[in-house]
């Protein structure tokens, strides 16, 4: 265990880029949720927030603490990985439903393929 | 000791994550995560989890890595696309991809990479899991896409789970 301030240079400029890089990656997910006009489109820019956001805080978080603890602290990986398990649930059921809803009003969205026959091969 | 340990990985895995959370190799953590990993099957079994045999841990690194790579890619090109969205509007369409893959698990670690990579929406599987509708951020080749989608991630899975 070292003081904060003790911690070399290189290591406090590479944890802060890596937060500015996350920071940076989450407003591009917020941004395009506010810009992109579909529907479908809006569902890709959250992701951005959830993957590289997400890995460089991690990241930044296991630099920061292993230099200050002087020892691997490695357990902020575990968020990434339980990120990448549990988002894809609320992805599926949310493409899921708005592909229902707009199949129900008639919108420009392809047929269902649920016989599996049309294109299946 | 099949009948105590019903998936011996699972318990492994979830006794090596309870250690990590801690970050403690006490001998206190160490009972506490084993009891974890031998209780989470038994609560498990009730939902009749399908087998799950995993071989090839060099194809299983491999796609890992090759996810990591497109994951960065996919989020570079979705960030500049949101950036220039008012000067060039992101080509998004729907996407039928013919799957050759049909079991359970793999298909659930394809809708797993479908979902991380920010480019790509897993948005329908056929009954008969046949075909799969994707919906892609910015398409420009759809053949070459298929192509490329079935290349780096069915072929490994089908590998690694069939």
């Amino acid at each position: 265990m070292i003081n904060a301030n003790e911690l070399p240079f290189w290591v406090e400029v590479l944890v802060a880029s890596l937060l500015l890089l996350s920071s940076l990656f989450a407003l591009s997910g917020a941004v395009g949720l506010i810009r992109l006009k579909d529907f479908f489109q809006r569902m890709h820019p959250p992701a951005l927030a959830s993957t590289l956001g997400a890995w460089c805080v991690a990241l930044a978080s296991i630099l920061y603490f292993s230099m200050l603890k002087q020892t691997p602290v490695l357990h902020a990986w575990l968020i990434p990985v339980l990120l990448a398990i549990t988002v894809p649930v609320t992805t599926l059921l949310l493409a899921r439903a708005a592909l229902f809803r707009k199949r129900m009003a008639g919108d420009q969205v392809p047929e269902e393929i649920s016989s599996g026959r049309d294109r299946g091969n | 000791m099949k009948r105590l340990f019903p998936a011996p990985l699972l318990s492994f895995s979830l006794w090596l994550l309870w250690l990590v959370l801690n970050l403690s190799l006490s001998p206190g953590n160490l009972l506490l995560g084993a009891l974890l990993g031998f209780i989470a099957p038994l609560l498990m079994a009730p939902l009749r989890p399908l087998p799950v045999r995993i071989r090839r841990p060099g194809t299983i690194v491999r796609l890992i890595l090759r996810v990591g790579v497109d994951v960065l890619v996919s989020n570079l090109q979705v960030a500049r696309a949101v950036w220039t969205a008012k000067r060039r509007p992101p080509r998004s369409r729907f996407v039928h991809i013919p799957l050759d893959l049909r079991d359970a698990h793999g298909l659930a670690a394809l809708s797993m990479i479908t979902t991380v990579v920010p480019g790509t929406i897993w948005s329908e599987l056929a009954l008969d899991r046949s075909v799969l509708l994707l919906h892609v951020f910015d398409l420009g080749d759809e053949a070459q896409f298929i192509e490329h989608f079935k290349h780096t991630y069915e072929r490994p899975l089908m590998e690694i789970f069939e």
